[in-house]
């Protein structure tokens, strides 16, 4: 049996300093998310005064109720919905396929058709070639200039690549020597046994959907495109006008809703900053441990 | 002898064929790639062009290096330029700065016994990373506004009178930007590197302790020395990247207070391009910017490969 070296009070003095250093660290990081959601159930009126900081005082649901009312919001949902599915489906197939198919040392060029894909990481046309060049393709102000620009990226293709040289090789062997071609080797083994890091890219590929905001500014004009991440960054711009409009938007139920659930500029924003950061609370704990390995593998670059 | 030489030939023939099937399947993508990598390129055309919008190209005068010249000799637009590039290489600088944070994070971290609470840790300072920079706006708005928590809590303690104008005003405003990009990335940065620690051979640290290394020593000359791949390979991607400060943080950032010390190059292409009229200014500033990153990727991974014998692309 090993003893326990007995702590020296300057280890007790250091851990307790660390401790609380992380604590104060980690509150920062968490604490206005706290705070975001208490003021979108607090009374209205409190909230807007500053008055809503540690608890939520006299609770309630109808922000959460009224803000979806509001002009383009579900269909700005909707959109960004679509665009998080299919992107990530679109990206992690095609990152699994080429990713694989760049293993295949009998490809015709096969190291320059991989440095083909990989060099475009490191240049950029820049804003108005893109512009331009979407504009040429027609990808203005429709869906698809969400998608299809995502479908191939590069660091994903080095992820999927390096995990799979590091499988077996003799398991694509036997199976040709089964008779099976790339492709039913590619659906029936690769796949498969790819999930960690396909994963990964799933959810580097949903993330990026989700959040990108950049796309919206810069190609889309029509309304009913909007994504939700541009839709409530033109809230927070114009959250005053919005409280008036949905305030007097006329009907007797609101005009007999208290000060508590009347809409303010403050639980506008909050409320719909609340919905926008809700998905990625929820799902992320869960896909935690999938980051760490991703960025891992990435790491040791191919 | 004859016949081996056959069978060898339409042995490799058939390879060549399966090859080329094999490079058939990935053309869709060779196109997509090109499509939108490759081919916006020819935009840099229109560097070269007074480009007007509803006109197209071939209606508009050509006026050779008359932009690139402005960029120079147009005295109020030197200054702008001398601003934006100030402003840019100080946020590339304070984040250059700020990337050795994450070190101390994971060095310490490391020192947490409680695995429950290291894993707390981890998981929730992650979490800023995964939210976009509209929602850290939307954050910092609920925070720091004449009503927000900050605001209200200073004058209740009675430190202030007056709310502060935290995002209205221009004091500090690249400070500012770096606590926020450490508020975002502080924890994911570290991730690497705890991963790193964890790949740290046991027994270094048994012989450290055997000597009678304490705490600090062991953190000097045992972890740290062991991150100093990462960080350097990290470094090097920083200064590679120095002009690309991306526009999200700055353009939800900014505002008609701030506007001076907040435009980086990326912004500003994007205000004088997309909001202003001066489309083909915009584009030879952006081209101006691609060379000259692509020249310093390709130096520091020249210097790269001479000191650590590795490339970092």
């Amino acid at each position: 049996m090993k003893k326990r070296k007995k702590m020296t009070s300057s280890d007790v003095a250091f851990n307790i300093f660390n401790y609380a250093v992380f604590l104060i660290i980690t509150l920062i990081c968490v604490y206005p998310f706290y705070y975001m959601i208490i003021n979108t159930v607090s009374s209205n009126d409190l909230s807007a005064n500053g008055a809503i900081n540690f608890l939520p005082k006299g609770i309630h649901l109808d922000n959460y109720k009224q803000v979806l009312s509001l002009q383009g919001l579900p269909t700005a949902a909707l959109i960004s919905l679509f665009r998080t599915v299919l992107g990530m489906a679109a990206t992690v197939l095609a990152s699994a396929f080429l990713g694989f198919m760049f293993t295949q040392e009998k490809m015709w060029h096969r190291k320059f058709w991989y440095r083909f894909f990989i060099i475009t990481m490191y240049f950029n046309a820049g804003l108005i070639p893109m512009f331009v060049t979407m504009k040429t393709l027609h990808l203005t102000n429709t869906f698809w200039v969400y998608v299809i620009p995502a479908i191939v990226q590069p660091f994903n293709i080095i992820l999927v690549k390096t995990y799979i040289e590091s499988m077996p090789k003799s398991l694509q062997e036997a199976a040709e020597i089964d008779g099976a071609g790339v492709l039913t080797v590619f659906w029936k083994i690769v796949l498969p046994l790819a999930k960690p890091i396909l994963a990964t890219v799933a959810i580097f590929a949903a993330v990026g959907q989700w959040n990108s905001f950049q796309d919206t500014l810069i190609y889309i004009t029509d309304q009913k495109l909007y994504s939700l991440q541009y839709l409530l960054y033109t809230y927070i711009n114009q959250a005053s006008s919005l409280a008036a409009m949905v305030r007097s938007s006329g009907t007797a139920a609101i005009s007999a809703a208290s000060l508590a659930t009347q809409q303010t500029p403050t639980s506008i924003r909050m409320t719909v900053s609340v919905i926008v950061v809700l998905p990625i609370l929820f799902v992320y704990p869960i896909f935690q441990r999938f980051f760490v390995k991703g960025i891992m593998i990435g790491s040791v670059k191919g | 002898m004859k016949n081996q030489q056959k069978k060898a030939k339409s042995a490799k023939a058939k390879s060549d064929a399966q090859g080329r099937r094999l490079f058939y399947c990935i053309v869709p993508f060779i196109i997509l790639s090109f499509l939108f990598a490759y081919f916006p390129l020819h935009g840099w055309i229109y560097a070269f062009f007074d480009y007007k919008p509803p006109l197209k190209l071939s209606q508009c005068e050509f006026v050779g290096w008359k932009w690139f010249a402005t960029l120079f000799a147009n005295k109020t637009q030197v200054s702008q330029m001398v601003q934006v590039l100030k402003n840019t290489f100080a946020m590339s600088f304070l984040g250059i700065l700020t990337s050795i944070l994450p070190i101390g994070f994971a060095i310490f971290l490391n020192e947490i016994k409680s695995t429950k609470f290291k894993n707390a840790v981890q998981t929730l300072t992650t979490l800023p990373n995964f939210i976009s920079w509209v929602l850290v706006y939307s954050v910092a708005f609920s925070l720091f506004t004449d009503s927000g928590m900050v605001n209200t809590l200073l004058q209740q303690w009675g430190i202030i009178t007056t709310p502060i104008k935290f995002l209205d005003s221009d004091a500090h405003t690249w400070l500012w930007m770096a606590l926020w990009n450490l508020w975002k990335g502080l924890g994911w940065g570290a991730i690497m590197y705890i991963a790193a620690i964890a790949g740290i051979d046991a027994e270094l640290y048994e012989a450290a302790k055997v000597d009678g290394a304490n705490r600090f020593q062991v953190m000097k000359n045992i972890t740290l020395p062991a991150l100093m791949p990462t960080f350097f390979v990290l470094l090097m991607m920083s200064v590679a990247n120095f002009l690309n400060n991306g526009m999200d943080q700055y353009y939800v950032f900014q505002n008609s207070f701030n506007k001076e010390h907040i435009q980086v190059l990326d912004l500003y292409v994007y205000n004088i391009g997309m909001t202003g009229s001066s489309l083909s200014l915009a584009t030879a500033i952006s081209m101006l910017k691609s060379i000259v990153s692509v020249t310093l990727l390709v130096v520091v991974n020249f210097v790269s490969k001479k000191t650590r014998g590795e490339s970092i692309i």
